[in-house]
C-alpha cells in the first residue's frame, strides 16, 4: 500500500509536485506558527506602515503590527478556517447526496428542488444577504459558507453515487438483501473516492477563496485575528504607492489555491484514465 | 415544431418558479433575523416607543404573507423602499448603480467571451501542444488567484505608471469614450478572472466533441481541418458553449462585487458590500434581489438558446 | 495475379498504442493485399487489431496510436510517404468507410442527404444537385423505404438499420474503388441484420468496389467475404479463401474458432411429476405508461435450462426484473416452489432472496472494481450461510476450484487483474455463494469472445449437473439457445410468442415469427443468404 502510493507519487508531474510541496509547508507553517512567528499576532511592536527592515522583515502593518508574524498566523487562522468550513460543506454535502441518490422517488425530487433553486442565487450574493442576518462573526460566517457551498458538494456527490448506483453490482448487492450501510460503506464510498477527493480540493479552493474575498470586504474573519484577506484590505492603500509588501499576503493566498489546484488536476487526469 | 416549443415554454415556466421561490427566499431570510429587526437598527437605547413607531414604519404589525406580496408588487413596479440607513429612496439610489454595474459587467463580458472561447478552441485543436499547456498553466493559476489579488498586481503594475486611474470615478456626465477609458482597470480585472474559467471549460467541452465517431467520419471522409471544425464540430459545440458561458456567469457576479470595492467604482456591487456591514436590510435585500434575478434570466436564456440549437428538439420525429 | 490487379497492398504494418508504460505495439507485421473488385475479410477476436488496421488502411491512426512501420501502397502510391493533403484526396473519394455504429457516426445536426453530398461536392466528384439525385438511386438500390425523401430526414428520425444502410450509401457516393466495413452489422437485432447484410453485398457486387470487411463473427463472413484473413493479437495466423478456409483451416487457432458452435450441453431428464421451481404466472408489466410485458407465462423446473429469446425491446430482461422484484408487475404473479413471492425485493426474505440469483451480461459493472475477490465471493456466504473466518476462506476456495480458477493465484485479485472471461466466472461463483435454486443468465455470454464464451457454457453445464440448478438463460443468440437449452421461451414486443421443449420449438412448423428468426441467423454456409433470400422470394416473403 505504502509503496504503491511512493510509485504513483513518481509519476507526478512537476506542476504537482510542486503544488505538494505547497501544501506541505503551508501546513508545516499552521502547525509551528508560534515558533516561527518571531512577534505576536497582536501585538503592536512599532510605528504604524514601517518598510522592511532586520527587525521587522515586512514592515508593519495599518496598526504597527509586525507583517511577517501576521501572515505566519494568517496561514493557521485563514487555512485552518477554511479547512473546516470545507469539511463542514462536505459532511453535509456528501451524506445528503450518496443518501438521495440510493434513495431515489421523493426524497431525491424534493431536495433535488430546493438545491436548484438555492443554487439559483449566486453564492457570493446569498452569503452577503445571509451575513446581513445574521451578523458578521466568524461562527456565522463558517456556517453559511458551508451551508451555501454544501448544495455545491450534493450536486457533485450525487451525480457521482448516481453513476455507481446504477452499476448492476449495486443491483447484485440491492437484490442480496444488503443494508444502506453497507450499499453506502462497502459498495459505494470506495468507488466515489477518486471523484469526491478531488471536488475535496476544488471546494477548498472555493471556500478558501470565498472567505477571503468576504474578509477582504470586512465581512469575513473578524480582527485583532490575524487573516490574509483583510490583511490586504488594511494595507491596500500602500499598493498604489508602488509598495509591495501589502501583496504578499494575497500571494499567500494564490500560492496555496494553486498548488491545491495543481494536484487536483493531476488527480482528476490519473482517475479519468481507466487504470484503476 | 411543437415539442420544441412545449420544451421552452417549459422552461420558461420552471424560470418563473424559480424567480419567485428565490425572491420568497431572500424574503424569508430577513424575516429570520435574529430578534427584533427595529431593536436592532435603533440600538439598544432606543425606547419601546419609538421601536413601536419604528416597527409600524416597517409595516413589521402586518402578516409575513401581506408584507410579501407588498414587497414583491413593490419591486415589480421598481418601488424598491427606503433605504434604513440614508433614509434615502431606494429606487433612486440604484438607479445611476444598475447602470454602472451593467456597463462593467458588459464591458468585461464582450472582451471576455469571444477571447475565451477563441483559446479555449486553439488549446482544444492543438492539445498537447506548448501553447494547450501554456493556457493550461495559465488559465489553472489565475482561476486559483482571489480577484482582489488580480486586480492589485494590475493596480501595481500599471496604476504607477499613471497610465490609467486607479479609482473609477464613474459621472454620468462623461463620453463613452472616457467611461471606456476610466473604468478600463476593473473591466481587465473581471476580463482576467473570467477568461481563465471560460477558457479551461471550453476547451474540455470541445475536446469531449473532437472524441465523436462523426468527427472521425468526416475525418475519413478526407475533409479539410478547417471544413470539420467549422461545419461539424462547431454547431454541435453550441450548445456546451453556451453553457460554459452562463456558468461563468456567477464569477461575473462575485468579481464584479470584489471589483468595484478594490477600484471605489459606484455601481451595485459596492452598494450591498457597504449595506451589509451597516446591516440596511432593505438595500441588501434589493440588491440580492436584482443580482439573482439577472443571474436567473441570463441562465434561463442561455437554457433557451442551447435548446434551439439541439437538433434533435428542433427536428422531432 | 498480375501486379496491376492489386489496389492495395500493406506491407509489414506495425502499429502501437499509447499505455501507461510508453508505446507497445498493437499489430505487429501484417501484410494484406486486396485486388480490385474483390472481398477481403479480416476476422479475429476483440484485440486482433482489426479495427486498427482496416483505419490503417486509410493511412489513419487514431488518437493514441501511431502507425510505427510498414508501406501501404494504394494505387502505386505510399500512403505513408504522403502529405496530409494528399491522403486526404484518397479518404473518402477512393477509400471510404462504413462504420460500427451508423448512429453515432452521422453528424446529428445535419440532414441525411446533404452529409451525403458532402464528399462528392467537397471532392469535386458531383455538383450538390448531382450529388443529391445520385444518393436517392443509392438509397433505392440500398432498398430504403421512400428513397427520394427519406435523405431529407436527420440521424435522430431513422432507425438503426436503415441508418447502417444510408452510411453504406454514403460511402459509395464518390464510388471509391475500396470500401472498409468495420462491423457494420454488429450492433443490430439478426432479422435487421440479413437485410442490411443483403443491401451491402449486392451493391458492393454491382458496382465492382474493393471491400475489406471487418468482423467477429465466422458466419456473417462467410456470406461478405472471397478470400479470409483470420488475426490473432495483432498478427495474421493465416489466409485462404472463403471456402477453403471454411471447409479446411490449417491452424489450429482458426480450427478452434471453427469448432465453437457444436458446444451441446447435456440433455437433462426431469420427472413428468416435477413441480417447478419459478413459475411466471400471467404477468404484464409497465415503464410508466408503456406496456412493456403482456402476459407473460413460464415454468422453470429443477436442474433445466429455460433460454428465453427475442431482439432488442422483446420483453426478455423486463421479466428478469420482474421475477427478481426490481418492477413490480400490474398483474400476474411470480411464484418461486408454489409460494407466491412479494412483487418487490425489498418485501422478500433473505431465504426468498438467496434462491433466486443472477449473472449479468458485463461483469466489468456486475463487480465492484474495488473489492478483492475475497470480498465478492465472501461477502454473500457470510450474510447468506453465516459461514465467517476460516469457514468463510474454505469455502471461497471451494467455489473458485468449481469455477476453475486456482484459489490461491485470484483470492486476493480485484476484477480489474481478470480477463474478460474470468470476471464472468467470478459472476457466476458469487451467484453459487448463495446456494440458490435458480440462476438468471441476463445475456452471460453476449461480451465475450466465442471462444472464451464457449468455456463459460461448458462451465453453466457442468455446474447444473453438479448442483441441480435451474437456469433462465436470457439471450438474442439463436446458437447460444441451441447449445444449452431444454426448453424455450420465444419472445417479441412483450409477448410469449411461442413456448416448449427445445426440440419442439426448433422444428417446423413454427409460429411466422420464430421462423423469420431462426431463418435470419447467419450461417457458416457461404450460400447460406443466397438460399435464405431466394426462399424468402418464392414464398412471397
Amino acid at each position: 500500500m505504502a509503496r504503491n502510493f511512493l510509485k504513483i507519487l513518481k509519476t507526478a508531474p512537476p506542476s504537482s509536485v510542486f503544488g505538494m510541496v505547497v501544501i506541505a509547508i503551508y501546513i508545516l507553517v499552521a502547525f509551528f506558527a508560534p515558533l516561527l512567528a518571531p512577534y505576536s499576532q497582536t501585538e503592536i511592536v512599532d510605528a504604524e506602515f514601517m518598510p522592511p527592515s532586520a527587525e521587522y522583515w515586512l514592515g508593519t502593518d495599518n496598526l504597527g503590527r509586525d507583517m511577517l508574524s501576521r501572515i505566519v498566523y494568517g496561514a493557521r487562522n485563514t487555512v485552518g478556517i477554511a479547512f473546516f468550513t470545507t469539511i463542514l460543506a462536505f459532511l453535509v454535502g456528501t451524506t445528503l447526496g450518496i443518501f438521495t441518490s440510493i434513495k431515489g422517488g421523493w426524497t431525491d425530487q424534493i431536495l433535488g428542488r430546493l438545491v436548484d433553486t438555492l443554487m439559483a442565487i449566486p453564492s457570493l450574493i446569498f452569503k452577503l444577504l445571509l451575513l446581513t442576518v445574521f451578523g458578521t462573526t466568524i461562527i456565522n460566517m463558517v456556517l453559511i459558507i458551508a451551508l451555501v457551498d454544501s448544495t455545491r458538494v450534493f450536486r457533485l456527490a450525487r451525480a457521482v453515487s448516481m453513476d455507481i448506483v446504477v452499476m448492476e453490482f449495486i443491483e447484485a448487492a440491492r437484490l442480496r438483501g444488503d443494508g444502506i450501510w453497507r450499499l453506502v460503506t462497502r459498495e459505494i464510498l470506495p468507488n466515489a473516492a477518486a471523484p469526491l477527493a478531488a471536488e475535496f480540493g476544488l471546494r477548498f479552493c472555493f471556500v478558501f477563496l470565498a472567505i477571503s474575498a468576504l474578509s477582504f470586504l470586512g465581512l469575513g474573519i473578524q480582527p485583532p485575528l490575524a487573516d490574509w484577506g483583510s490583511m490586504v484590505r488594511d494595507n491596500a492603500s500602500l499598493i498604489a504607492f508602488g509598495e509591495f509588501t501589502p501583496l504578499i499576503p494575497a500571494i499567500a493566498i494564490a500560492l496555496l489555491t494553486i498548488g491545491v489546484n495543481f494536484v487536483v488536476d493531476w488527480m482528476l487526469h490519473r482517475s479519468s484514465g481507466l487504470k484503476d | 415544431m411543437n415539442s420544441l416549443w412545449l420544451v421552452i415554454v417549459k422552461r420558461l415556466g420552471l424560470g418563473i418558479v424559480t424567480l419567485i421561490a428565490v425572491s420568497i427566499i431572500i424574503f424569508v431570510a430577513i424575516e429570520m433575523l435574529p430578534g427584533d429587526i427595529a431593536q436592532i437598527i435603533l440600538g439598544q437605547s432606543a425606547t419601546p416607543e419609538t421601536v413601536a413607531v419604528f416597527r409600524q414604519e416597517l409595516g413589521l404589525d402586518r402578516p409575513a404573507l401581506t408584507r410579501y406580496l407588498d414587497w414583491a408588487g413593490g419591486m415589480l413596479r421598481g418601488d424598491f423602499g427606503t433605504a434604513l440607513a440614508s433614509k434615502r429612496d431606494v429606487s433612486e439610489l440604484i438607479q445611476s448603480r444598475i447602470f454602472n454595474t451593467l456597463f462593467l459587467a458588459a464591458y468585461a463580458a464582450l472582451i471576455s467571451i469571444p477571447l475565451a472561447i477563441s483559446l479555449g478552441l486553439l488549446a482544444a485543436l492543438y492539445r498537447g501542444s506548448v501553447l494547450d499547456r501554456a493556457v493550461n498553466i495559465i488559465s489553472l493559476s489565475s482561476v486559483s488567484m482571489p480577484e482582489f489579488l488580480l486586480a492589485y498586481i494590475l493596480v501595481f503594475l500599471l496604476a504607477q505608471t499613471g497610465f490609467f486611474p486607479t479609482m473609477s470615478d464613474l459621472t454620468p456626465t462623461m463620453s463613452f469614450q472616457e467611461k471606456l477609458y476610466v473604468t478600463f482597470l476593473p473591466a481587465l480585472t473581471l476580463t482576467l478572472v473570467i477568461t481563465a474559467h471560460m477558457m479551461r471549460m471550453t476547451r474540455a467541452a470541445i475536446v469531449n466533441l473532437l472524441a465523436s465517431a462523426y468527427i472521425e467520419m468526416a475525418e475519413l471522409k478526407g475533409l479539410s481541418r478547417t471544413r470539420i471544425i467549422l461545419m461539424h464540430a462547431f454547431p454541435n459545440a453550441l450548445a456546451p458553449i453556451i453553457n460554459v458561458v452562463a456558468i461563468n456567469l456567477a464569477y461575473l457576479i462575485t468579481g464584479v462585487v470584489v471589483v468595484e470595492v478594490v477600484f471605489v467604482y459606484p455601481g451595485l456591487g459596492q452598494l450591498l458590500v457597504d449595506s451589509v456591514s451597516k446591516r440596511d436590510v432593505v438595500v441588501v435585500q434589493v440588491a440580492s434581489l436584482i443580482f439573482a434575478v439577472a443571474y436567473i434570466l441570463f441562465n434561463l436564456l442561455a437554457d433557451i438558446f442551447s435548446t434551439l440549437s439541439n437538433p434533435r428538439l428542433r427536428h422531432p420525429k | 495475379m498480375s501486379q496491376s490487379d492489386e489496389i492495395l497492398t500493406i506491407k509489414g504494418l506495425h502499429i502501437e498504442g499509447k499505455t501507461d508504460e510508453g508505446w507497445s505495439e498493437i499489430v505487429k507485421g501484417v501484410d494484406l493485399s486486396l485486388k480490385k473488385g474483390e472481398i477481403l475479410g479480416l476476422i479475429g477476436e476483440s484485440g486482433a487489431g482489426k479495427s486498427t488496421i482496416g483505419l490503417a488502411a486509410m493511412g489513419y491512426a487514431r488518437g493514441g496510436c501511431r502507425i510505427s512501420a510498414g508501406e501501404i501502397i494504394f494505387d502505386g502510391h505510399n500512403l505513408l510517404e504522403m502529405s496530409n493533403k494528399g491522403q486526404r484526396r484518397i479518404r473518402g473519394r477512393r477509400i471510404a468507410y462504413v462504420a460500427q455504429s451508423a448512429a453515432a457516426s452521422f453528424n446529428p445536426t445535419y440532414k441525411l442527404i446533404d452529409q451525403y453530398s458532402e464528399g462528392p461536392v467537397f471532392h469535386h466528384v458531383m455538383s450538390k444537385s448531382e450529388a443529391e439525385h445520385d444518393a436517392k438511386e443509392l438509397y433505392r438500390r440500398m432498398q430504403l423505404p421512400d428513397p427520394e425523401m427519406i435523405g431529407y430526414r436527420y440521424p435522430h428520425q431513422v432507425s438503426g438499420g436503415q441508418l447502417q444502410r444510408a452510411i453504406t450509401a454514403m460511402a459509395m457516393s464518390c464510388r471509391p474503388d475500396i470500401i472498409i466495413f468495420d462491423e457494420p452489422t454488429t450492433a443490430l437485432d439478426v432479422t435487421t441484420q440479413i437485410e442490411v447484410l443483403s443491401a451491402i453485398r449486392d451493391i458492393v457486387n454491382q458496382s465492382g468496389t474493393a471491400a475489406i470487411y471487418i468482423t467477429h463473427d465466422l458466419a456473417v463472413v462467410a456470406q461478405m467475404a472471397d478470400r479470409v484473413k483470420v488475426l490473432l493479437k495483432g498478427a495474421e495466423i493465416e489466409e485462404a479463401d472463403t471456402r477453403t478456409m471454411l471447409r479446411a483451416p490449417r491452424d489450429t487457432y482458426t480450427k478452434s474458432l471453427w469448432a465453437v458452435r457444436s458446444f451441446q450441453a447435456t440433455p437433462k431428464k426431469i420427472e413428468s411429476t416435477t413441480r417447478p421451481v419459478v413459475s411466471v404466472q400471467n404477468v404484464s408489466a409497465a415503464y410508466e405508461t408503456q406496456l412493456v410485458l403482456t402476459d407473460v407465462s413460464f415454468d422453470i423446473f429443477p436442474c433445466q435450462t429455460v433460454a428465453v429469446v427475442g431482439e432488442s425491446g422483446s420483453g426478455k430482461s423486463t421479466a428478469a426484473r420482474v421475477m427478481t422484484g426490481l418492477l413490480e408487475p400490474s398483474s400476474g404473479s411470480v411464484k418461486l416452489r408454489d409460494e407466491p413471492l412479494p412483487s418487490v425485493y425489498t418485501d422478500r426474505s433473505k431465504k426468498q432472496l438467496q434462491e433466486i440469483q443472477m449473472i449479468y451480461q458485463s461483469a466489468d459493472t456486475a463487480l465492484n472494481p474495488k473489492q478483492r475477490i475475497r470480498e465478492i465471493i465472501g461477502w454473500p456466504i457470510e450474510f447468506y450461510t453465516g459461514l465467517k473466518g476460516n469457514a468463510n476462506e474454505n469455502r471461497i476456495r471451494e467455489l473458485l476450484t468449481m469455477i476453475e480458477m486456482d484459489p490461491d493465484e485470484f483470492i486476493d485479485r480485484r476484477p480489474g487483474e481478470l480477463s474478460g472471461g474470468q470476471k464472468q466466472r467470478i459472476g457466476i461463483a458469487r451467484a453459487l455463494a448463495a446456494d440458490p435454486s435458480m440462476i438468471i443468465c441476463d445475456e452471460v455470454t453476449s461480451a465475450l469472445d466465442q471462444l472464451v464464451a464457449e468455456g463459460i457454457l461448458r462451465l453453466l453445464d457442468k455446474l447444473q449437473q453438479d448442483l441441480d440448478l435451474a437456469y433462465m438463460f436470457i439471450t438474442h443468440d439463436i446458437a447460444t439457445v441451441r447449445a444449452i437449452a431444454d426448453d424455450v421461451v420465444v419472445m417479441k414486443a412483450g409477448k410469449v410468442v411461442e413456448a416448449g421443449p427445445k426440440a419442439e420449438v426448433f422444428t417446423p412448423p413454427h409460429d411466422p415469427y420464430t421462423e423469420l428468426l431462426l431463418s435470419s441467423v447467419p450461417e457458416m454456409d457461404p450460400d447460406w443468404l443466397d438460399n435464405v433470400l431466394q426462399g424468402r422470394a418464392s414464398s412471397g416473403n
